[in-house]
């Protein structure tokens, strides 16, 4: 459970600190602007 | 049906509205503008599905992947973190347990299953599929085949995802004449893939989870350290198996609570005769309230 606890911890410092940097670099416009377009390569267009 | 069973299908079906909630994009044909598909949602949920008010994680990874050696050469610093570490973030918290709560296409195949006909055991080999899908068609071929300009594709979206050819090709190809018209080869392609997982679907359970799905690969790999978690109390087990005959991805729970192939539907603590099977979310639990589990 402790080791368990550890990683966990070590992991979620990660992921919120890449979180972090990518809002800083503007990922999530980058992110809606992908996703509020069609992409034509999901609807089978290419 | 079990009040567990019940509960789960609520959250199913919430999930599957929650996460498609412009209707009247739908109504009109087209995509959801709504600023909320910057985030990522836990589930495979196609953005480009008319009504989707979220971002697919997967499609969001693959096209960080694919341009990031363009946006390498223009000197850009847009990694693809975010879509990494809102994966984590999701994989911390739960594991693999939106894809049996909250996952539309989870629900579907379980819909499917219902049908009564001959059931088929999806060999275990079969399953091993699901990290060659993830490492060649989600992450090496995005990020290394390039065109002249640095731009990848995203191969899974654009060669493989079934849901994404029921949630946005077919419903859009259905709804706005100027996609139908476009529809050829790649469409054909992805439809098959489609009909075949579908009739998959009905004599084997959650092939699609089981064989091919990236994010439940991806949130797989959380099982070992997520907040929510199995445990079971092996003083009380009696090895009778009840639980894998019950599990939809057939594996023995005693054997390993934080197996990757866990989806978390609960089924086996349900039907455990010894209730050995526990979950819980161990943020809450203290070290002296642990009996003896694995």
């Amino acid at each position: 459970m402790k080791k368990r606890k550890f990683w966990f911890f070590c992991l979620l410092i990660i992921a919120v600190s890449l979180i972090v940097l990518g809002l800083f670099d503007g990922e999530f416009k980058t992110v809606w602007q992908k996703a509020s377009t069609i992409c034509l390569e999901c609807i089978g267009i290419g | 049906m079990r009040k567990t069973e019940r509960k789960r299908r609520l959250f199913q079906i919430l999930a599957a509205f929650g996460f498609n909630l412009d209707f009247p994009s739908l109504a009109r044909g087209e995509i959801s503008q709504a600023k909320s598909k910057g985030i990522c949602v836990p589930v495979l949920n196609c953005y480009s599905c008319p009504a989707a008010i979220g971002a697919c994680p997967i499609g969001a990874l693959q096209n960080a992947l694919s341009s990031l050696r363009f946006n390498l050469e223009a000197g850009q610093k847009k990694l693809g973190f975010y879509v990494i570490g809102s994966l984590g973030l999701i994989g911390l918290a739960a594991g693999r347990l939106p894809c049996s709560w909250l996952c539309p296409f989870g629900l579907l195949q379980e819909l499917i299953y219902k049908i009564p006909l001959p059931k088929i055991q999806i060999p275990q080999k079969a399953t091993y599929l699901r990290y060659l899908v993830l490492l060649s068609l989600v992450i090496l071929l995005p990020l290394l085949l390039v065109d002249a300009l640095g731009f990848g594709a995203p191969w899974f979206c654009k060669w493989l995802c079934p849901a994404g050819t029921l949630e946005a090709g077919v419903l859009l190809a259905l709804l706005n004449p100027g996609i139908r018209s476009q529809l050829g080869f790649l469409f054909a392609w992805k439809l098959s893939i489609l009909i075949i997982f579908l009739l998959w679907m009905a004599v084997s359970e959650r092939p699609f989870c089981r064989t091919i799905c990236p994010l439940g690969t991806i949130l797989g790999f959380f099982n070992r350290v997520s907040v929510f978690r199995m445990t079971v109390n092996l003083n009380n087990c009696i090895l009778c198996d009840a639980c894998q005959r019950t599990c939809p991805v057939n594996i023995k729970i005693y054997k390993n609570p934080d197996s990757s192939q866990c989806i978390r539907c609960l089924k086996c603590e349900t039907v455990c005769p010894t209730s050995c099977v526990a979950h819980g979310w161990w943020i809450k639990e203290r070290e002296s309230d642990q009996p003896e589990t694995i």
